[in-house]
């Protein structure tokens, strides 16, 4: 027992006591670094949490006395800026299109990946070359498609389109995945009489749970924060989504006379919210999902 | 009958015909234009959006460019004179087109070295290694509104606090930032290589780097090199189709910068900001000279196209692909 015991004491002692100056230099750079990049949400929480008179003060209040909890509710009920509707509004887009591009872009993609038709590669090139064409090549004609449908200033134009195979992106990672899983359960489950759906629906897709998981956390992300989009097909605040409202916010800081910039601090809080909430709980899905794509494209 | 029969054995008698449809179709058996077909009915929704989405667009678009056209009414035919107004009479467009470079030749080679650096920095099995990824990445997640927000707020001349701390530490006429000519440009750089510097491009790099195989640095090590030299000698070699395609998507970024320039500044001071792609949208989306923005937008598409095109041919000489 204390011989086995003996070596692990020795090694910790050795190490604690060995200081690496190198390493000590590179916690010290570390630390600076995530300050940098953590002091702008560090602060925009804390100005969220201030009252007007200490958002601006000399010196700087770091961490208010009292922080301001209620900025989080009268946010909620300002005039002109209905922030719960743009989050509505929002939490409606990343559900229908994400929902949408899981479904169709995963049926393609075991089309392009479990069966031989004519123009089949083809279609995969075609499905890699929208990977590169810049968004405002094809942002005009859809721009006049839909408001000759009567779409403009509706949700519609913004999530209906991911029900056509979602993105390239989201077809070209699922066809990855599905290449990865043995054809035997495919074939296995043919001789047995199941239907090309019922293999997709009932064997396949319960085994692509991880990359279904990763796809869903790209998509609510994108979704979420989209911006161009909004932009040009929402015209009244009553139909903005975060993105477009918080920019909206940005242009109008004085409602009814009042310095406004406290609770835009707190609205910019709550748009991120969610995206960090779900990006906690799918952390591992998500970083696996962007490492993959990476190192296969 | 002998349909029926063929019918109910399908899947496993490969001797029977193609039929008229499989003939089309180019399968041999009845069960490959069972399948072909299957093949073709799921493919149908991408199909479809292509047609609708991508393929469409891009035709239309193409025709748009040399039309004049406000969404109501009919394109008239123009011939050339949009790109000859883009290239000879409109000032916003080699202004624009220039300032999007100097986006890009600022953006890129700090977005890559910063995301290569913070990535090696990771690899080091630091303790906490996982709360620090996290760290870098946020801005990544968080919606670019709202950062451009936070950054607007952050950088207020007078009020920000940035600036208050810049005082603090005896600089009496910090800068303007994003409210001068002068800096708005560098402010607007430095707040895309702060959000990019973390995100996909450092997990892609991580990834790559942790793929690089041990012994390699155990070889080296014997031979007596230091840390500088192996990142040089073995990291930097192995890293380079990673790097290459973090070159590629951190270019076509650059040159599609839009939001965050747009939130912060809408383009100014007196243009300071005024990046192509805003250029494409007001055109587009403000004035409704759709004719033009599809021309305005066809230059972009050919650049970021010649782009990608130049790396592809050029990275077959510095790219090292394991195995060859």
């Amino acid at each position: 027992m204390t011989a086995l015991a003996q070596p692990q004491v020795a090694t910790g002692s050795r190490r604690s006591s060995k200081v690496n100056p190198t390493r000590i230099f590179l916690y010290a750079f570390i630390v600076f670094l995530c300050v940098i990049f953590g002091f702008p949400l560090f602060w925009t929480l804390m100005s969220s949490l201030k009252t007007p008179a200490d958002l601006f003060a000399y010196p700087p209040v770091w961490v208010p006395s009292e922080p301001q909890w209620v900025n989080y509710y009268r946010v909620t009920v300002l005039p002109r800026i209905p922030v719960t509707t743009w989050a509505w509004n929002s939490t409606v887009i990343v559900v229908l299109g994400t929902v949408g591009t899981v479904i169709t872009s995963s049926l393609v993609a075991y089309s392009l990946a479990r069966f031989e038709y004519r123009g089949r590669n083809l279609l995969f090139i075609i499905t890699l070359a929208t990977l590169m064409i810049p968004a405002q090549v094809t942002l005009i004609p859809q721009f006049v498609l839909f408001h000759r449908l009567g779409w403009i200033n509706t949700l519609n134009p913004l999530w209906v389109p991911l029900w056509f195979g979602g993105t390239g992106f989201a077809i070209f990672l699922m066809r990855q995945f599905f290449l990865s899983l043995p054809r035997d359960l495919d074939e296995a489950a043919l001789i047995d009489g199941a239907s090309y759906l019922r293999i997709f629906w009932s064997i396949l897709l319960p085994l692509c749970k991880p990359v279904l998981a990763t796809l869903s956390i790209i998509m609510i992300i994108d979704l979420w924060g989209d911006f161009l989009g909004p932009l040009i097909y929402l015209n009244s605040p009553e139909k903005f989504t975060v993105s477009v409202g918080l920019q909206f916010f940005n242009t109008v800081p004085d409602v009814g006379g009042e310095p406004m910039q406290h609770l835009l601090m707190a609205a910019c809080i709550l748009s991120m919210i969610p995206v960090i909430t779900i990006f906690f709980l799918g952390q591992r899905f998500f970083v696996q999902g962007i490492v993959m794509s990476g190192i296969k494209g | 009958m002998a349909v029926a029969q063929n019918r109910l054995n399908a899947p496993r008698t490969p001797s029977s015909g193609p039929g008229w449809l499989g003939k089309m179709m180019g399968t041999k058996s009845r069960f490959q234009t069972n399948r072909a077909v299957w093949g073709y009915v799921f493919a149908l929704p991408w199909v479809l959006g292509l047609i609708i989405f991508w393929v469409g667009p891009i035709v239309t678009s193409f025709y748009y460019s040399f039309t004049s056209f406000e969404v109501i009414g009919t394109p008239k035919w123009l011939g050339l004179a949009n790109f000859d107004r883009a290239f000879f009479k409109d000032d916003l467009f080699w202004d624009s087109l220039g300032r999007t470079f100097s986006f890009a030749a600022f953006y890129v080679p700090a977005a890559i070295v910063g995301a290569l650096l913070l990535a090696a920095m990771l690899n080091q099995k630091l303790k906490g290694t996982n709360i620090y990824r996290t760290i870098f990445f946020m801005p990544h997640l968080i919606p670019a509104v709202a950062l451009a927000v936070v950054w607007t707020f952050l950088l207020q001349p007078r009020v920000g606090p940035i600036n208050m701390m810049l005082r603090d530490i005896g600089i009496a006429e910090p800068p303007a930032w994003l409210s001068s000519r002068d800096t708005a440009l560098y402010s607007v750089i430095m707040i895309n290589v702060w959000a990019a510097v973390g995100g996909n491009t450092m997990l892609i790099f991580l990834a790559g780097l942790q793929g690089v195989p041990q012994e390699l640095y155990e070889a080296a090590e014997i031979d007596g090199a230091g840390a500088l030299r192996k990142f040089w000698n073995v990291t930097l070699p192995l890293l380079t189709p990673t790097i290459f395609f973090n070159l590629v998507l951190a270019i076509i970024g650059a040159l599609k910068v839009f939001t965050t320039a747009w939130v912060a500044t809408k383009g100014g001071p007196s243009y300071a900001t005024w990046f192509f792609a805003l250029h494409i949208y007001t055109e587009a989306f403000q004035y409704f000279r759709l004719g033009y923005a599809s021309a305005l937008a066809w230059v972009l598409a050919v650049i970021v196209m010649f782009f990608t095109w130049i790396q592809v041919q050029y990275s077959r000489r510095w790219v090292h692909y394991e195995g060859n």
